[in-house]
């Protein structure tokens, strides 16, 4: 029950891990089916039609369910942390967001069970997506499934901005905030403003699938390219959403384990605001062959390149930190190691990508797939489980095992390789993404079958992760404070995992590492901020949980079309709000003698 | 939290912005309103893209009157400045008199959604309807999504009032009535666009 009612920060980062990692192994398992049918040419283990299911629901389910909700977990389990803050500024709406995540992916996968699987593909492109040519209920569950889920991201975004902005320790000013800090800031502020566009985009599809609008109907004056339009002026800044965390955790994790100040801070803040800002000036680049014309193919050309400038600066920030450092070589500092050159390969595809001419031969071949999964697997992903085996002491108290860890890295890093390497080729030499089979005979049977084993390096590699994760459960609680000794942010100067109040005095910073300088001066603790006192709590609370199964039942209600379902389950929504509003959260306290229980020494 | 002990002549001159949920509070709203306005955005510009593509059903400067859509811009203008004397009222903890402009407030706002519920009846009764053309839909979207957020702010000051004759005004209460009155005037921003885009441009720009 205590899970189902928390507000914790803490505890919310674990729901989203577990929640995340659910989603992130049945998009895996969809992965491995993809992988399966096209490992020999003129395979038939699935159908076309399952084929086009698995795509589309891997995709969706990695980005929105799977990729998202795991950096929601390492936000939620170390920013309060590094910013010396007891909690977010809204607890309440922290869990709402949670849970409105956790049942739009319930609702979304549901359609499996329901026969009627979305089948457009993750991006859903009208007209395919129409009434018209996809009369099932499969793309209704994306619609609804991805709106709901989108309102738990959305809340999430202001609270984190809100959080940062206002919820500092004392002394913390913005340029004294670690790298991952401003990354969230900046991921958080392009989640507040890309995720109502993709808001609208489905509530115009969700119309015309459901109450016959014509927004996408060309026949009736709808258009088609409008679609395309919102969704990437949402799908862009969410590719940055997706990577601006990795390359906060690198940022950590590089600057831990190379024991050396972080080089180059303010340039770093800097790219990522930069790389922020022009997120949203590039999404026509993935509409070059849509028919733009000429000149606005070129500004989006130019503008993507653009982006390679702030990149650059932060892999050789990395580069240069991890220069003449004395570098320890744990299973978090292998997988930031080995992000660095993956990241710049899939970068360097993305330039290729941006050259419109080059880009009409590209366009919707292996290529981009080998692309988009060099910088979304190589990248975020290696990124999470940096973030994850860097922060699991801090989240739970316990280390996970170095020796299962690295060969997790290992696996994963060739099974990676191995998958999407020879995509390249696979692109370059004509095979069109999302086809379900192919001939003999043009040369795509050899890397289609290193491919697929490639994937099932990377199922191993999951595998051992999960293993390890269970070894460690079974271990003693006994991580230190600080585990690696080298931590130079606040989370490692409160013990691990912390206790519910994070702080029993809020810490009083003064520097940038604040932690690292406190440990250099030969002080035990950082210095204080305030004297000892009562802590005050927010209340623990079902509703968010309850809010959320009316936005479900009410999505099951418009998909089909049961009135009473639809009114019945947004009303249970609004009743909690109701609720929410007239009583008022007075918390509790926890009182000075209570502050050390269940803290370990 | 001591909030409910004050006195009211113990509150300060910004009452809302008394305690750090306060100010939590107020922020965060003010960067939800920031995705109001990307929402927003994207109707509009889901709405110009669209706004020719009339079909065979009416075109826009066959439909609007601008009479009565510019009595409502009025009527919901002079709701924003009621709510904007509220506020004032709330600084100087003169809580009836806070209590009144809030009530003008919802009854102006009620005002409002009478004449766009006419509006939109009339405009079905004349053949625009959701599905008649990209028009109507991208018209009805964006125009519903605005009414719908005047519908849910009337619910909310309603409620908001009902609190403050139970609880009075407090430091937990202030947030709240001050928050609202900022979603108000974006509300209110949002239908200046609104008249000009829609209507203005349907009228004379055809």
């Amino acid at each position: 029950m205590d899970w189902l009612t928390t507000v914790d920060h803490k505890k919310i980062g674990i729901l989203y891990l577990i929640a995340g990692g659910l989603f992130f192994g049945v998009g895996g398992l969809e992965a491995l089916l993809i992988r399966i049918q096209l490992i020999k040419p003129m395979n038939d283990f699935v159908g076309a039609d399952t084929f086009n299911e698995l795509i589309t629901m891997h995709g969706t389910t990695m980005i929105f369910l799977g990729a998202m909700p795991l950096l929601f977990a390492l936000m939620n389990a170390v920013i309060p942390l590094q910013i010396g803050a007891r909690d977010v500024a809204f607890p309440f709406l922290n869990a709402l967001g949670f849970w409105t995540f956790f049942f739009g992916g319930v609702l979304l996968n549901i359609s499996w069970f329901a026969g009627n699987v979305p089948d457009a593909g993750w991006t859903s492109y009208v007209p395919l997506a129409s009434p018209t040519y996809s009369s099932g209920h499969g793309v209704d569950y994306y619609v609804i499934g991805l709106q709901i889920a989108g309102i738990g991201t959305l809340l999430g975004g202001v609270n984190f901005m809100a959080t940062i902005i206002n919820m500092r320790a004392p002394g913390m000013s913005f340029m004294r905030m670690p790298m991952f800090t401003w990354a969230i800031f900046i991921t958080s502020a392009l989640i507040v403003f890309a995720f109502p566009v993709l808001t609208v985009g489905l509530v115009a599809l969700m119309f015309d699938r459901l109450f016959q609008a014509n927004f996408f109907e060309t026949g009736s004056g709808g258009s088609a390219v409008l679609w395309e339009h919102v969704f990437w002026v949402f799908g862009h800044p969410e590719v940055y959403i997706l990577i601006l965390p990795a390359f906060g955790v690198i940022s950590e994790v590089v600057s831990t384990f190379a024991r050396k100040r972080l080089f180059g801070y303010s340039s770093m803040v800097f790219a990522t605001v930069l790389i922020a800002f022009l997120g949203f000036m590039v999404w026509a680049h993935h509409m070059f062959t849509t028919g733009l014309g000429p000149v606005a193919n070129a500004l989006f050309s130019i503008a993507t390149m653009l982006i390679a400038v702030p990149t650059g600066v932060k892999i050789f920030n990395w580069l240069f930190t991890l220069w003449g450092g004395s570098i320890r070589f744990t299973t978090a500092s292998m997988f930031a190691i080995g992000f660095i050159p993956t990241f710049v390969m899939g970068g360097v595809t993305g330039v290729m990508l941006a050259a419109a001419p080059a880009d009409y031969q590209y366009h919707d071949t292996y290529f981009v797939v080998a692309h988009f999964h060099y910088v979304i697997v190589g990248g975020l992903i290696f990124g999470i489980f940096a973030g994850l085996f860097y922060w699991w002491p801090k989240m739970f108290g316990r280390m996970l095992h170095e020796g299962l860890g690295k060969i997790t890295f290992w696996t994963f890093f060739a099974g990676f390789h191995l998958t999407f390497f020879v995509q390249h080729f696979l692109g370059l030499m004509g095979m069109p993404r999302r086809v379900w089979t192919y001939l003999p005979g043009q040369d795509f049977d050899t890397m289609n079958l290193i491919s697929t084993i490639g994937a099932f390096l990377m199922g191993v590699a999951v595998i051992v992760f999960l293993i390890n994760i269970f070894v460690t459960a079974a271990k003693p609680r006994h991580a230190e404070a600080d585990p690696w000794e080298d931590g130079r942010s606040l989370e490692w100067s409160i013990p691990s995992p912390p206790p519910e109040y994070n702080f029993k005095q809020l810490p009083l910073v003064r520097s940038y590492d604040a932690w690292w300088r406190v440990k250099r001066e030969g002080q035990a603790e950082m210095p204080v901020a305030e004297p000892p006192g009562p802590i005050h709590m927010p209340s623990p609370s079902i509703m968010p949980l309850v809010m959320s199964i009316g936005l479900f039942i009410g999505g099951f209600g418009f998909m089909y079309d049961k009135l009473y379902l639809a009114i019945g389950g947004i009303g249970i929504t609004l009743v909690c709000m109701f609720l929410r509003s007239v009583f008022d959260d007075h918390g509790f306290h926890i009182e000075v003698e209570e502050q050390e229980r269940g803290v370990r020494s | 939290m001591s909030a409910h002990q004050h006195a009211e002549g113990l509150l300060s001159h910004e009452p809302e912005k008394a305690t750090a949920e306060g100010r939590n509070k107020i922020l965060g709203f003010w960067l939800f309103l920031g995705a109001e306005t990307v929402l927003f955005g994207t109707l509009f510009s889901a709405f110009v893209a669209l706004r020719h593509n009339v079909g065979d059903g009416p075109t826009a400067s066959e439909l609007f009157e601008l009479p009565t859509v510019f009595a409502a811009t009025m009527i919901l203008l002079f709701s924003s400045l009621m709510s904007v004397f509220a506020v004032q009222a709330m600084h100087r903890h003169q809580v009836k008199a806070m209590i009144g402009w809030l009530v003008a407030t919802v009854v102006l706002g009620l005002g409002f959604l009478g004449l766009e519920i006419y509006e939109f009846n009339t405009y079905v009764s004349e053949g625009h309807k959701m599905n008649t053309s990209a028009f109507s839909s991208s018209f009805y979207t964006l125009v519903g999504f605005h009414g719908a957020h005047v519908a849910f702010g009337v619910l909310w000051i309603t409620l908001l009032i009902l609190q403050i004759l139970k609880k009075g005004l407090t430091v937990v209460t202030a947030p709240k009535i001050y928050v609202s009155a900022i979603y108000w005037h974006f509300i209110d921003v949002v239908w200046v666009f609104i008249f000009t885009v829609v209507y203005l441009m349907g009228k004379v720009a055809g």
